[in-house]
C-alpha cells in the first residue's frame, strides 16, 4: 500500500491499539495533525502545553498499563514535552512520544524551530529515534512500542522529520513482530535462585518483605498477596508500589523512607532479611545509605540487572519480570507461621500508621484526604502533585488496587497531577479520578483547566490550599530557622511586613474558584472544618470535571520525617 | 581505582557513540580513550574503551551499558587476558646529525618512519601502552612537534 510517512504514523497507531493521543501542532507536524484529522480510530486531545501532553498520555499509561502517545512539534513544542519525558522515564512509565523535526537537509543549521531532541532526551529516554528515512519509519516504529512496553518500561522518543512525514513509501507494510538482537529483556527468574530465596525466607527470623512500581508495572499484585499471606511476612510497598499490597491488610506497614511510617522504617532496619521486589532502594527510601537495613541479606528480584547492587550490595540477585518470579518463587517457599518477630512490627504500627492532630477550627489537610477516601469508598484513581499533598495522599488515601494511585515518584513533578488525571479518566470510566493538589503545583499546568472543561474530561481537582509551597516551607521550618525564603504563595510588593502565616491579611491569588467558572468548571470551597464533606459531595456528584479547594491549616507539617541523609529509624514525629 | 579496558558491539548507527559516551559522563567518569570502528560484520560497530573508577562503579558502568538498547554485547576484560595494542603517530625535531639516533631507537621498539622532512621525522609505532609509553619517554629529549595515540584496542587472548 502506497502511504506518505504521516499517514503510516497514524496506521501504526490504530495497529498499536492506540485510541487516544495527546498533542499540539506547530510547523513540521502539520502534515501528522493533517492525517490525523481523518483517523476515526484515534481521538486526538488538544492539550494546552506540550508539558501536559506528556503528562496526560503518562497518566492514560499508568491507569491502564497501556503505552500512551503523545505527539508535539520540532524545537519549542518538543522542549516542552521534556519534563514529562523525564518524569516517565524515572517512575518507568512507557510513553511514546512523537516529535516533528526539520527537514533532514537542513538538520543542524540551526533552522527555525530545531532543536537536537534526541540528543537533549538521550538520557531521559528508554531510547530514541531520528528518522533519516521515511522507509525506516514503519520499523521504527514498531521498535518504540515493542521497547517502551517490554522489560522495564519507559518512554520512546521518535523524531519525524518534515520530509520524511510527506515522503512516499510505495509498499507499506507494518511489522508484525519485532527482533532485536541487542534487546531481549530476560523475564523469567533463574530457578537456582528462586530456591535460594525460598531457603534464605525458611532461614529468616524477622524477613521483611519490600515491594515497589515493579508489582504494579508487571501486574504481579495477586502473586506479590499470595506470598505473603503463605509466609505471614509482613509487608512495606514504596511510595510506586502503594495499591501492589491492599493498603488495609493485616500485614501491610505502610511505606517506608523520608516519609514513611514508624512500622516500615523501624522493620527495615531491624528484619534480617529483606525479599524485595521491584523496588530500587531509592535514597528516599534508604535515607542514609551506609546505615541502612544493618544486620539484613538482601534478596532483591527485578527485571532490570543494572537496578541489582546499584546502591545497596545484593545477597541473591534475580533478575525477571515480578509476576513470574513471584509465581516461581511461591512454589518454592515453605509456609511460616507468624512469630514473634510479626508481633513486634504490628505493636510498631499500632491502630493506625499515619495520625495527626485533629482539629475544630482548622480544616487539616489530612482530614480532607481522609474525607475524600471515606466519600468515593475507596474507589477512586488519585493522582497527586508534589510536596505536602503527595504525602498525605500516599499516607490518609488506603488504596488496596493496584494503578489507583498515579504520582510523580521519581523525578517529583509539580505539575504532574492534573494532566494525568485527564489521562486517566479518558481511560478510565468506572472510578471517579482526583487530583489530590498543592495550591502551588496545580498553578504549573493550571491552563488544562481548559482541555478539560472543553471535553468534559470528568476529573475532579481537590486543592488543599495552604498558602504555601508546603513542602518547601515545611524544611525552611525545620532545617532553615523559619526563614520563609520564595516560599509564601501571598508574599509580594504589598508586603511590607510579615506578621506570619496565621495573621495574612492578603488575598490569595489567583480565586481558584473565579478561576474554574472562568473555565466553565463548576468549583466549591471550604473554609471550615464543617464545610468539607459537603463540598466534597457537591464537587463528587458533578457529572463532569469540578474543582474543590479546602483552605487548609497553613503551617501543617508532614510526620513523621526522617531527615535528608539520616538512618531512617531517626524519625522525627513532630506535633 | 583501577583501569579497565572494556569491549562493546554496538549497532552501528548513528546516535550509539554519544548514548555510550553519554553514559560515562553523566555519571562523572572520565574516559581515558575510545576507539570505533566497524567489525567483520559492517551492522556491528565494536568499541574499545578504556575508564578508570573503583570496582563496583566499573560493575555498574558494564550493567548500565547492557542497558542500553544499541548495545549488543559488553565483555569486560578484568579476568581474562587480554592483548592489546595502541598506534602513535610523533612528529619529532629531527636534523642531519639526530636522524640516525632517532630511526635505530624507534627500529628497537619495532617503529618504522612514517614521514621526514629536513627538520623532522615522523615515527610509526604500534605496541602495547607501556611500550609506548617507554618509547615516548625516550624520544622526548629530542623534542617532540606533534603526537598523536590511538586508545586501545583489545580482545581476549585465545583460550588454550
Ligand atoms: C517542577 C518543580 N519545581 C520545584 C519543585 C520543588 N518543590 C517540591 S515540593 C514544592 C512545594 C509544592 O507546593 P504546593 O504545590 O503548594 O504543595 P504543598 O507542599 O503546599 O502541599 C516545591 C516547590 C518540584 N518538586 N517540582
Ligand atoms: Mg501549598
Amino acid at each position: 500500500m502506497k502511504k506518505t510517512g504521516a499517514q503510516i504514523v497514524v496506521d501504526a497507531l490504530i495497529r498499536e491499539k492506540i485510541d487516544v493521543v495527546f498533542g499540539y501542532p506547530g510547523g513540521v507536524v502539520l502534515p501528522l495533525f493533517d492525517a490525523l484529522y481523518d483517523a476515526e480510530k484515534v481521538k486526538v486531545i488538544l492539550t494546552r502545553h506540550e508539558q501536559a501532553a506528556a503528562h496526560a498520555a503518562d497518566g492514560y499509561a499508568r491507569a491502564t498499563g497501556k503505552v500512551g502517545v503523545c505527539i508535539a512539534t520540532s524545537g519549542p513544542g518538543a522542549t516542552n514535552l521534556v519534563t514529562g519525558i523525564a518524569t516517565a522515564y524515572l517512575d518507568s512509565v512507557p510513553v511514546v512520544a512523537i516529535t516533528g523535526q526539520v527537514a533532514t537537509p537542513i538538520l543542524g543549521t540551526d533552522a527555525f524551530q530545531e532543536a537536537d531532541v534526541v540528543g537533549i532526551t538521550r538520557p531521559i529516554t528508554k531510547h530514541n529515534f531520528l528518522v533519516k528515512d521515511v522507509a525506516e519509519l514503519p520499523g521504527m516504529i514498531k521498535q518504540a512500542f515493542h521497547i517502551a512496553s517490554t522489560g522495564r518500561p519507559g518512554p520512546v522518543l521518535i523524531d519525524v522529520p518534515k520530509d520524511v512525514s510527506v515522503g512516499m513509501v510505495d509498499n507499506y507494510e507494518y511489522p508484525s513482530k519485532v527482533d532485536m538482537r541487542s534487546y531481549r529483556p530476560n523475564t523469567v527468574g533463574h530457578i537456582r535462585q528462586i530456591r535460594k530465596a525460598a531457603d534464605a525466607m525458611a532461614d529468616a527470623k524477622k524477613p521483611l518483605i519490600y515491594a515497589g512500581g515493579g508489582i504494579i508495572i508487571s501486574g504481579a499484585h495477586r502473586e506479590l498477596l499470595e506470598l505473603a499471606e503463605k509466609t505471614n511476612i509482613p509487608v512495606t510497598t514504596t511510595l510506586m508500589g502503594l495499591g501492589g499490597f491492599p493498603g488495609n491488610h493485616k500485614l501491610f506497614v505502610g511505606m517506608p523512607g523520608m516519609h514513611g511510617s514508624k512500622a516500615a522504617n523501624f522493620a527495615l532496619q531491624q528484619t534480617d532479611l529483606i525479599v524485595s521486589v521491584g523496588a530500587r532502594f531509592d535514597d528516599r527510601v534508604t535515607g542514609h545509605v551506609a546505615s541502612f537495613a544493618p544486620n539484613a541479606k538482601i534478596i532483591h528480584m527485578d527485571i532490570d540487572p543494572a537496578a541489582i547492587s546499584k546502591i545497596i550490595s545484593v545477597d541473591i540477585p534475580v533478575v525477571g519480570d515480578a509476576k513470574n518470579v513471584l509465581a516461581q518463587l511461591n512454589k518454592e517457599v515453605r509456609p511460616r507461621r507468624a512469630n514473634g518477630w510479626n508481633k513486634t512490627v504490628a505493636g510498631w504500627k499500632g491502630k493506625k500508621l499515619f495520625d495527626y492532630q485533629p482539629s475544630k477550627t482548622e480544616i487539616k489537610p489530612q482530614a480532607v484526604v481522609e474525607a475524600v477516601y471515606r466519600a468515593t469508598k475507596g474507589k477512586a484513581i488519585i493522582t497527586t502533585e508534589v510536596g505536602q499533598n503527595q504525602m498525605w495522599a500516599s499516607h490518609y488515601y488506603v488504596f488496596t488496587k493496584p494503578r489507583t494511585l498515579l504520582t510523580s515518584g521519581g523525578l517529583g513533578t509539580m505539575g504532574y497531577g492534573m494532566p494525568a488525571a485527564m489521562g486517566a479518566a479518558l481511560a478510565i470510566k468506572d472510578r471517579p479520578v482526583i487530583d489530590i493538589a498543592g495550591d502551588g503545583s496545580i498553578q504549573m499546568n493550571i491552563q488544562e483547566l481548559a482541555t478539560i472543561s472543553l471535553n468534559r474530561i470528568p476529573v475532579k481537582v481537590v486543592i488543599l490550599n495552604n498558602s504555601y509551597l508546603g513542602m518547601v516551607r515545611q524544611w525552611q521550618e525545620m532545617f532553615f530557622n523559619r526563614r520563609y525564603s520564595s516560599s509564601c504563595l501571598r508574599d509580594g510588593v504589598l508586603c511590607d511586613e510579615c506578621k506570619g502565616p496565621g495573621k495574612c491579611k492578603h488575598v490569595y491569588i489567583p480565586d481558584f474558584i473565579a478561576l474554574a467558572k472562568a473555565y466553565d468548571i463548576e468549583a466549591f470551597r471550604a473554609t471550615k472544618p464543617s464545610e468539607v464533606d459537603a463540598v466534597l459531595k457537591k464537587g463528587l456528584a458533578v457529572k463532569g470535571p469540578a474543582l474543590m479547594e479546602f483552605m487548609v491549616s497553613k503551617e501543617e507539617n508532614v510526620f513523621p520525617m526522617v531527615p535528608a541523609g539520616k538512618p531512617i529509624d531517626q524519625i522525627v514525629e513532630g506535633q | 581505582m583501577s583501569t579497565h579496558t572494556i569491549s562493546v558491539f554496538v549497532e552501528n548507527r548513528h546516535g550509539a557513540l554519544s548514548r555510550i559516551a553519554g553514559l560515562f559522563s553523566s555519571r562523572g567518569y572520565n574516559i581515558t580513550s575510545l576507539t570505533v570502528a566497524e567489525t567483520e560484520d559492517p551492522s556491528t560497530s565494536r568499541m574499545t574503551i578504556v575508564v578508570a573508577g573503583d570496582e563496583s562503579v566499573l560493575e555498574q558502568v558494564v550493567k548500565q551499558l547492557n542497558r542500553l538498547i544499541d548495545v549488543i554485547k559488553v565483555i569486560d576484560f578484568v579476568k581474562d587476558p587480554v592483548i592489546d595494542r595502541e598506534i602513535i603517530l610523533v612528529r619529532l625535531d629531527a636534523t642531519k646529525s639526530t636522524r640516525h639516533e632517532i630511526v635505530s631507537l624507534a627500529s628497537i621498539f619495532g617503529g618504522t618512519v612514517a614521514a621526514i622532512s629536513p627538520t623532522s621525522i615522523t615515527i610509526e609505532l604500534t605496541g602495547t601502552s607501556q611500550t609506548i609509553g617507554d618509547f615516548i619517554s625516550m624520544v622526548k629529549p629530542y623534542g617532540i612537534k606533534e603526537l598523536v595515540r590511538s586508545g586501545k584496542v583489545a580482545m581476549a587472548q585465545a583460550r588454550k
